[in-house]
């Protein structure tokens, strides 16, 4: 053997076992994250954080009902506010924009969008929304969670829409159906399970964001579903309690962090199941 | 898409397109009424970018105009003599993110590597799970993970660096430090496991979509897997490697979250990494809510504005290495 | 869509589900006062306590959320709540100028917490002066000659000190710095006293919660924090030498002693410090903290403020005692009965 074959041989064996070592250090560390969480997760799980308010500081209660309700309001809000604007805009890239100039500007600053961190977006909702109406408010972190969900939904709107096949739309407008029944009726159901999946992975991409609630939703000790105050909410509640040398808001703080993962493991296997079914059908 | 669709493609009519020139003459009200629905949506979509960077820049002008240029190479923070500075959380930004890409590229192409060339097929799709896994998981249970488990653990680590490499001459002052468990290097770590799944994903895509005919004749002349790794795959997926990997640094720059739990907020500016430090994000998320004057509030906006400017940067020079990139590739751009 | 049995169907069970969780979400929908107030993480186990309370006794719901006392004097001037809490009063001078007016809800101190192995709570001496210069990173050691001096007998390690502080605004700070800056000169020359101060050394904690879990997690470290946190986390404090010489243990009387040598109702808007009092069992680190309110807040939304503290007052001070939180004297509570009367009508 030559002396390059053996020394191919041997940079070929190192990459190897650096690439297998890589791969370990990976799942490693995720194994370590979901395990601690599981394990100081599950411990903390009790019937009474679902049915207990966030207790005060220094006292033995133990509840994070109002964080569990107000993070769903704030997030279902959002959906309200997000999936309408993504849905309408995705649709104008891929049905009336396609490849023109404007079409692929608007990609372009929404692929930027994308990648904007979220307390920017937090500073841009509390510019527009809580300093004028005065004080914090559940509808301001609303829309700061909606402008960081669009941009998701654009894309896969917008790529899903476009994988339509031209005959389905082309016999539907043979039968004379107008352009926005053909759109609503025959392109969008044709592209549902990848709407849906775009819809899922946006709800489960703000599920966990912190930053653009700190100053725009802050928090509240109370159960409350009022739009115009602040409001409770998970994320916040894990900050605050995670930070503190209180037993039982450490505790919480981990059931909150547990639950969250479920939530959004939930949600990115749930897209994930409903795209690969759609798959194996067509 | 093969090249049937792609004639096809060329040739499809618009719905839009196609109701304009057949069937009726003028556009049904409620055909106008969803298309103008459709064009304000996009329109919005557009504008919010521009939106936030006009509110944001109007919100910090009175920094601006107090402190101008000088705001990015001044170091003082200091609210009780009303003087600010950005350069500690500039730099932290900078440091704590390349940290996390020096640790997060080369793990991620050796991840990608593995599940694409040499992990037997029953491993490879529970390894790929599981690396997306990591991108599932909320920042603030990093945050969480990173203060409460890691920094303990990594604390025990550190008297080693300090006192092996923290004693190299010149270069150790980047490792000397109490054994804090939290700082520069914790921070840049935690990052760069959250940004790892991302750039690694992207990367096993594009390998795994590399054309089998080019990995194939590539080992049939005796290449190693190595071998094709470096010198086929990855040149042969150059661009959407980068682009992957700004995509990453891009999160890893605008992270609040696990960075302020870990970063022990100290706006003092060292060398050492493992010292305390700030960034951008986790600034203005600890002190927003405080800032007592309309200069320091403002301030804490002009760093904002800095960060999407560094952002924006970043961006716009993945999209000029994609031009190069592609162009040299001799694909038209 | 078309329009048949099957549709309606479906509408009319979406309708229902939509209409069920919607009922389930306001069933709790609340109807009464809610109040928004932020600032103190100092003062936040008080109002927590006394909210909770409230809230059971009147249905009145007090939402505070502890975000430092910067935080507190910055949303009460941009009147985003009801009323801001912070440890550090304004002068009458900015009050005037901002259109607010404050009053004190109690009486409280802070303390030095470390992290040292084997050391027990309370066993560690130190004085202003000394921890002045571990603040300005002066004193680097534990084993130090200066901290040497002030624990004989007691073993202290070859150990780096960790300073850890605030990373937000905090009267806390403000309290520590103003002590600090009483008692050595070249911390008020090169720091000063503020709710945020440009620290020279040392590691930032958010929240009186921040700086008490950084110190329990980095050995060897030392911090300051609310003494009603030192008592729930059961960390290690310190004694100090007071400014009669004296070696203290932090406690509700030291913090009214210090309380004693000063007069709330001659200060113009209640302008107090309590820092470094004489007094034989005076703790050095005592502090006031205020409650900061709009002027030109709705008559409505104060009059709910001052019903609520007005309740802490009478009602509330078994509570503030058992969190030692010194109540006030009974003079200062008529002063700002007629303060309240004054300024805003009420």
């Amino acid at each position: 053997m030559s002396t390059l074959y053996k020394k191919r041989r041997a940079v070929a064996f190192v990459a190897g076992v650096l690439m297998a070592i890589s791969t370990l250090i990976g799942v490693l560390f995720l194994l370590w994250i979901l395990a601690t969480t599981l394990k100081l997760g599950v411990s903390a799980m009790h019937w009474d954080l679902f049915i207990n308010d966030t207790p005060p500081p220094g006292t033995d209660g133990y509840g994070l009902r109002n964080a569990f309700v107000g993070s769903l309001f704030l997030l279902g809000i959002s959906l309200v506010i997000g999936v309408p604007i993504g849905l309408m805009a995705g649709t104008w890239l891929a049905e009336y924009g396609f490849q023109s100039r404007i079409a692929n500007t608007v990609r372009f600053i929404n692929d930027m969008m994308l990648s904007a961190p979220s307390i920017e977006i937090g500073l841009f909702s509390y510019a527009i929304m809580v300093d004028p109406m005065g004080h914090f408010s559940a509808i301001s972190g609303s829309v700061a969670l909606s402008i960081l969900m669009i941009p998701v939904i654009v894309r896969t709107t917008d790529e899903m829409l476009t994988l339509v096949g031209s005959d389905l739309r082309e016999a539907a407008l043979a039968l004379g159906a107008p352009t926005w029944k053909v759109i609503t009726q025959i392109t969008w159901k044709a592209a549902r399970s990848g709407i849906l999946t775009g819809i899922i992975i946006a709800l489960a991409r703000v599920s966990g964001e912190t930053a653009p609630l700190l100053f725009t939703a802050l928090n509240n000790q109370y159960f409350s579903t009022d739009l115009g105050h602040p409001i409770a909410n998970l994320p916040v509640v894990i900050f605050q309690f995670a930070m503190s040398p209180y037993q039982n808001w450490q505790q919480m703080a981990w059931a909150g962090a547990f639950i969250t993962v479920m939530f959004v493991l939930v949600l990115s296997i749930g897209a994930r199941w409903i795209l690969g079914r759609r798959q194996v059908q067509s | 898409m093969t090249s049937s669709d792609a004639a096809v493609e060329i040739a499809r009519p618009a719905a839009s397109e196609v109701q304009r020139v057949v069937g009726r003459g003028f556009p049904l009200p409620i055909d106008f009424m969803f298309r103008k629905a459709t064009v304000l949506a996009a329109f919005l979509v557009g504008a919010v970018l521009f939106a936030t960077v006009i509110a944001i820049t109007y919100d910090s002008w009175l920094s601006i105009k107090t402190f101008g240029f000088g705001f990015l190479f001044s170091q003082e923070w200091d609210p009780v003599a009303q003087k600010f500075g950005a350069l500690p959380f500039i730099v932290g930004t900078l440091v704590s993110s390349t940290i996390a890409m020096i640790l997060a590229i080369p793990i991620s192409f050796g991840i990608a590597v593995f599940i694409a060339e040499i992990a037997p097929s029953w491993i490879k799709a529970p390894i790929a799970a599981a690396i997306e896994l990591l991108a599932a998981v909320p920042s603030i249970v990093y945050g969480l993970w990173g203060l409460l488990i890691f920094a303990p653990v990594f604390g025990q680590f550190e008297p080693f660096i300090n006192d092996h490499l923290g004693v190299i001459p010149g270069l150790g002052v980047l490792f000397r430090g109490p054994p804090m468990g939290i700082g520069m290097l914790t921070a840049g770590i935690v990052l760069g496991v959250m940004v790892l799944p991302y750039i690694s994903s992207i990367m096993r895509d594009v390998f795994v979509a590399v054309p089998s005919s080019l990995r194939e004749s590539a080992y049939a002349i005796g290449s190693t897997t190595w071998e094709v790794a470096w010198h086929i795959l990855l040149p042969y997926t150059r661009s959407a490697v980068i682009g992957g990997i700004f995509l990453g640094l891009g999160r890893a720059l605008g992270e609040t979250m696990a960075v302020t739990f870990v970063i022990g907020n100290s706006n003092t500016l060292t060398p050492s990494l493992l010292m305390p430090g700030t960034t951008i994000p986790s600034v203005i998320a600890n002190e927003f809510t405080e800032a007592t004057t309309h200069l320091y509030l403002s301030s804490l906006i002009y760093l904002g504005l800095i960060l999407i400017v560094i952002t924006l940067i970043v961006r716009f020079a993945a999209v000029l290495l994609f031009r190069t990139l592609d162009r040299k590739g001799g694909i038209k751009t | 869509m078309k329009l048949n049995r099957r549709s309606f169907a479906q509408a009319a069970v979406a309708v229902a589900v939509f209409g069920a969780v919607g009922a389930g979400l306001t069933a709790n929908a609340y109807a009464g006062v809610r109040l928004t107030g932020a600032g103190s993480t100092w003062v936040y186990p008080l109002v927590a306590k006394w909210s909770a309370a409230y809230e059971k006794e009147t249905g009145t719901q007090v939402n505070y959320q502890s975000i430092g006392s910067g935080g507190g004097i910055a949303q009460i001037k941009a009147g985003t709540v009801a009323f801001g809490a912070s440890d550090m009063p304004l002068t009458p001078d900015e009050l005037a100028k901002e259109g607010l007016i404050q009053f004190p809800t109690a009486i409280a101190g802070e303390d030095m917490i470390y992290n040292l192995a084997g050391i027990k709570p309370g066993e560690v001496v130190l004085s202003g002066p000394v921890v002045a210069d571990i603040y300005l990173g002066k004193i680097k050691k534990w084993n130090d000659p200066a901290i040497a001096k002030l624990n004989p007998g007691l073993k202290l390690p070859d150990m780096d000190i960790t300073v850890v502080h605030r990373s937000d605004g905090s009267g806390t700070t403000f309290t520590f710095a103003d002590y600090l800056s009483k008692v050595s000169s070249e911390w008020k020359q090169k720091v000063g006293a503020n709710t945020s101060v440009a620290w020279p050394t040392g590691v930032g904690g958010k929240g009186n919660e921040g700086v008490a879990s950084y110190v329990q997690r980095i050995p060897g470290s030392i911090g300051y924090v609310e003494y009603a946190y030192i008592l729930e986390g059961k960390l290690s404090y310190a004694r100090m030498v007071n400014s009669d010489g004296k070696v203290v243990s932090p406690s509700l009387k030291g913090f009214q002693d210090a309380a004693a040598h000063v007069d709330f109702t001659k200060a113009q808007d209640f302008y107090v410090i309590l820092t470094d009092k004489p007094g034989p069992e005076t703790w050095p680190i005592s502090g006031c903290t205020w409650q900061i309110l709009r002027k030109n807040a709705p008559k409505a939304t104060n009059e709910e403020v001052t019903k609520f503290f007005r309740w802490g007052f009478v009602k509330g001070q078994p509570m503030a005692e058992s969190i030692s939180f010194g109540p006030l004297p009974p003079a200062t509570v008529s002063a700002i009965e007629a303060y309240w009367k004054k300024n805003l009508g009420l």
